[in-house]
């Protein structure tokens, strides 16, 4: 497990310190050392078109907004960063430790069903929570009906309580993937082995598996911190300000798309800054897989801990999915007849569709990029590897219009030169095509579909590297034959978040999607931006069940 | 399964994604619309266009700032013909960043009110959306109510609900007050507003109508169809429109209009479309579908609209709402107006 090999690590840097400085001369520069490179530098586009916004005029926005609201805004986005992340880790390590290690009632249906909040947009979740239980809502509406006063001491859901617990209800099912993946691969072997040291079953979660399973639970943290800094769908329901509310506001309501750049740029260093960070943090540690534990290994709950168990899963689930599946499914119900038509199947497909193949696309490449890394693990290749997951930290609206421009001055240019060249007049032939809107998802995505992977890969241990090398395995055959099945769950992981997030997707989507190529989400976002919430109930519900069919399919693979 | 991601299936797998390309094709009579007005807003008249001219509407939705980007990267090569946004400070936007083309239209002119539209004709208002105060019927005489001005009095302390300052609504609403006042008078509103509120602002015109009906506080402003909408389906509530600035300014009304866009291909039929859209035919169904007031004066609102009675509006040119946008964004943030 634990290989700590300082001596062999100390050589391969030395090697890696030799090829890194040769690198942009060296003749053997093959297809795994480029790839990072080439991904990176397509992603890096779309960041350079908005670190141009920096040559650009911005009238007095900065001064306005350092005079005005900066600080509370820096103040609101920290303490909402930190409430999320505290807290998705909280019930997403706590949940995945239960679900993997203990045999309770329902720990089976719980195991599963604790992904199903992933299908519903953050956005929703809040507006259901603030529906129920704001003053209209029928939760404070029936408590003063009852007591008959007014409730002074109810928690106000307009503050930072309200917004932060709704985004720990959405996002803690990364951290749970990504954890719960870990702790069935420890098994409760490892425990077993805490045990004969002395531990006990705390001591053995704290000093043990909780260390071991570190690269996973940081990269669920690190998925969950930036969709919280870049989302924009939520904190608008709740009218909470925050960084990224500064971005829009610059953008949509002062016209200054630079500023709105600039602010942007600012939240790309700082995520930067703390990949790098969580990189330095994981870099000086090795893992390796133990064998799977199976169902038979786990530890029995009886009495009132079975029942403890069983509470605790069951009440996220409650709050997370059930409520607002529910609320969604009778408002649903109301508008069923009118709008229920042919078109939903063609919404229902066009989703799936793009969702699938953007999939396919982006594990795809996040495979190529984990495993060019495995090969070449230089400070250079691991940049690169970072920036190209850089994406999900970019509010989408800005990523979208950052990924339009250089896209439709390349269109511009080619019909130039083919206006030049054969006097044929082309338009604009790139945009407006499919083949677009995939890569945009991609450069969105990576990130989701990279750290599962990624910390799969982190836990095979390199001595069987070492081995096939022995066996004259390289290149594809190696990753064919050797690891790929080795990263069977983190593929599987990688794969159904990216398709639920793709299928979640509003902004890239509502901007590079060809004429008619209306999804569930176009939908969703027609009626709310109208403020026809409960109309956009059926879209909603239909993208959840939707979002079920691949997280159905994933526990099937993982929790054989 | 992971013979899925081999090479081999990989190029299956592109080239079948690259035979999705489609290229665009430039038809005869068609016009091409880039709309903020949301489908079922726009498409009933775009389909009534089309059967009564033969020329066929295709169209996208977005956010305005998203089109506006769209059209400015897009270029002289842009697809789109029309820009339709729902209100005016983006079509003012549109036309400064010369995105739109000023048209001469006599139709379009004789229909639509000049406060209504762009005095360059780069744009059109189609339809009229009004916002006023809503007040609690239990809790509020009508004649306790008088201006948006009179809402900042202390006499309103702890009973006003209002939306965010983050919608474009309100930015136009006090970039009109700015333009009627000056900065200083308007600033002063606008803080007392603040300093009325019962709490803090929502998120959206129907959530503020709920509080308002609940009891939460009194009054609140709001566009009227958010306030159609509610009462036809709860009419039981105890909510009222009240007409403001009637014996001064007049009521604040913004607008969803169009443009022709700079560089248009079917220029000749996209100021047709135009010219349908503000006619008679097109205008109760523009207006109707979302409980708006018709743009043309000679139209009658729906009968459920025409109800609330008649009001007298605000007859400044809504370029002001443009041009004073930022300067409205920057006020509300000073005054703490969230």
């Amino acid at each position: 497990m634990h290989v700590n090999n300082e001596k062999y690590a100390a050589v391969e840097e030395k090697n890696t310190e030799i090829s890194r400085s040769l690198f942009f001369l060296n003749r053997k520069a093959n297809f795994w050392r480029l790839t990072p490179f080439l991904v990176a530098a397509l992603i890096l586009i779309p960041v350079v078109v908005l670190f141009s916004s920096f040559l650009m005029p911005t009238d007095d926005v900065w001064r306005h907004l350092v005079e005005t609201t900066l600080s509370s805004l820096l103040i609101n986005t920290f303490w909402l960063s930190v409430g999320v992340v505290a807290g998705t880790s909280l019930f997403g390590v706590s949940l995945a430790w239960l679900t993997a290690i203990y045999e309770f009632p329902g720990s089976r249906f719980f195991s599963w069903a604790l992904l199903l909040p992933l299908a519903i947009p953050a956005y929703v979740t809040a507006f259901v929570v603030l529906g129920l239980f704001d003053y209209t809502g029928p939760v404070q509406t029936a408590l003063r009906a009852w007591l008959g006063s007014e409730l002074t001491w109810f928690p106000d859901l307009y503050g930072r309580g309200g917004v932060t617990v709704v985004m720990i209800l959405a996002f803690y099912p990364y951290v749970y993937l990504m954890a719960r993946n870990a702790f069935l691969t420890q098994g409760k072997r490892l425990l077993e082995v805490a045990q004969s040291l002395g531990l006990n079953h705390k001591q053995g979660f704290f000093k043990v598996a909780l260390p071991m399973a570190r690269p996973w639970i940081a990269g669920g943290i690190m998925l969950t911190l930036m969709e919280t800094l870049a989302d924009f769908g939520t904190v608008v329901v709740f009218n909470y300000d925050t960084f990224t509310t500064a971005i829009y506001k610059a953008w949509f309501g002062m016209f200054s798309l630079p500023a709105a750049s600039q602010l942007a740029s600012l939240l790309i260093i700082l995520v930067f800054a703390l990949i790098i960070i969580e990189q330095q943090f994981r870099a000086r540690m090795r893992f390796a897989e133990m064998k799977r534990s199976s169902r038979a290994d786990r530890i029995v709950l009886t009495g009132w801990k079975a029942r403890a168990a069983t509470c605790f899963p069951a009440s996220v689930l409650f709050f997370a999915f059930v409520l607002p599946v529910l609320q969604l499914g009778s408002w649903a119900a109301h508008s069923l007849i009118q709008s229920l038509d042919q078109r939903y199947l063609e919404f229902l497909l066009h989703s799936v569709l793009l969702s699938a193949i953007a999939t396919l696309i982006t594990c795809f490449v996040a495979i190529l990029l984990v495993y060019a890394v495995r090969l070449y693990s230089d400070t250079f290749t691991r940049i690169a590897v970072r920036i190209a997951t850089i994406g999900y930290a970019l509010p989408g609206a800005v990523l979208a219009v950052g990924i339009f421009i250089p896209l439709a001055w390349l269109d511009n240019q080619l019909n130039e030169w083919m206006l030049m060249l054969f006097q044929i007049e082309t338009g604009l032939l790139i945009q407006g095509t499919i083949g677009v809107m995939l890569i945009a998802y991609m450069i969105r995505f990576l990130a989701v579909g990279h750290y599962p992977i990624d910390s799969s890969m982190q836990r095979i241990t390199r001595s069987i590297d070492e081995a096939a090398l022995g066996f004259g395995l390289t290149g594809w055959a190696m990753l064919r034959s050797i690891h790929l099945p080795m990263l069977k769950t983190g593929i599987f992981t990688a794969a159904t978040l990216v398709f639920v997030d793709v299928m979640k997707e509003m902004p890239i989507t509502l901007m590079t999607r060809p004429f008619g190529w209306d999804t569930l989400a176009v939908r969703i976002f027609s009626l709310t931006s109208e403020g026809e919430w409960q109309q956009a109930a059926l879209p909603a519900v239909t993208l959840v069940l939707a979002g079920l069919i691949p997280i159905i399919l994933l526990m099937r693979q993982t929790d054989k | 399964m992971f013979k899925l991601f081999s090479i081999k299936r990989f190029y299956i797998i592109t080239c079948c994604f690259i035979s999705l390309l489609t290229v665009n094709v430039v038809q005869a009579e068609q016009v091409v619309v880039y709309s903020a007005r949301i489908e079922e807003l726009i498409k009933p008249m775009f389909d009534a266009f089309t059967r009564e001219t033969g020329i066929q509407v295709k169209f996208t939705t977005d956010k305005e700032g998203a089109l506006l980007a769209r059209l400015k990267a897009e270029g002289k090569k842009t697809p789109a013909d029309v820009l339709i946004t729902a209100d005016a400070g983006n079509l003012w936007e549109a036309a400064r960043e010369g995105l739109l083309k000023s048209i001469s239209s006599p139709i379009l002119e004789a229909n639509i009110p000049a406060h209504l539209r762009d005095p360059q004709g780069q744009w059109f208002g189609l339809s009229i959306r009004a916002r006023t105060i809503i007040y609690n019927t239990q809790k509020v005489k009508p004649s306790e109510l008088s201006t948006y001005e009179d809402l900042a009095d202390p006499k309103w302390k702890g009973r006003l609900c209002l939306r965010t300052s983050k919608k474009v609504y309100n930015q136009s609403l006090v970039a009109m007050m700015i333009a009627e006042h000056g900065e200083a008078e308007a600033e002063r509103i606008v803080k007392g507003w603040v300093d009325n509120l019962a709490t803090e602002p929502l998120s959206d015109d129907t959530r503020a109508l709920e509080f308002v009906a609940a009891g939460r506080c009194d009054v609140t402003l709001v566009n009227t169809y958010y306030y159609g909408r509610l009462i036809v389906s709860n009419p039981n509530l105890p909510l009222a429109v009240y007409w403001p600035n009637q014996k001064n300014s007049g009521v604040h009304v913004n607008i969803s209009g169009a443009g022709v866009t700079q560089f248009s291909k079917n220029e000749h039929s996209a100021i047709k479309l135009l010219e349908f859209l503000s006619s008679q035919k097109a205008q109760n169904l523009f207006a109707d579908v979302n409980m708006e007031y018709p743009a043309n004066p000679q139209i009658k609102p729906s009968n459920v609209v025409a109800a609330w009675g008649e009001f007298k509006q605000n007859p400044m040119n809504l370029v002001k709402a443009g041009e004073l946008q930022t300067a409205a964004i920057k006020l509300m943030d000073r005054a703490g107006y969230r």
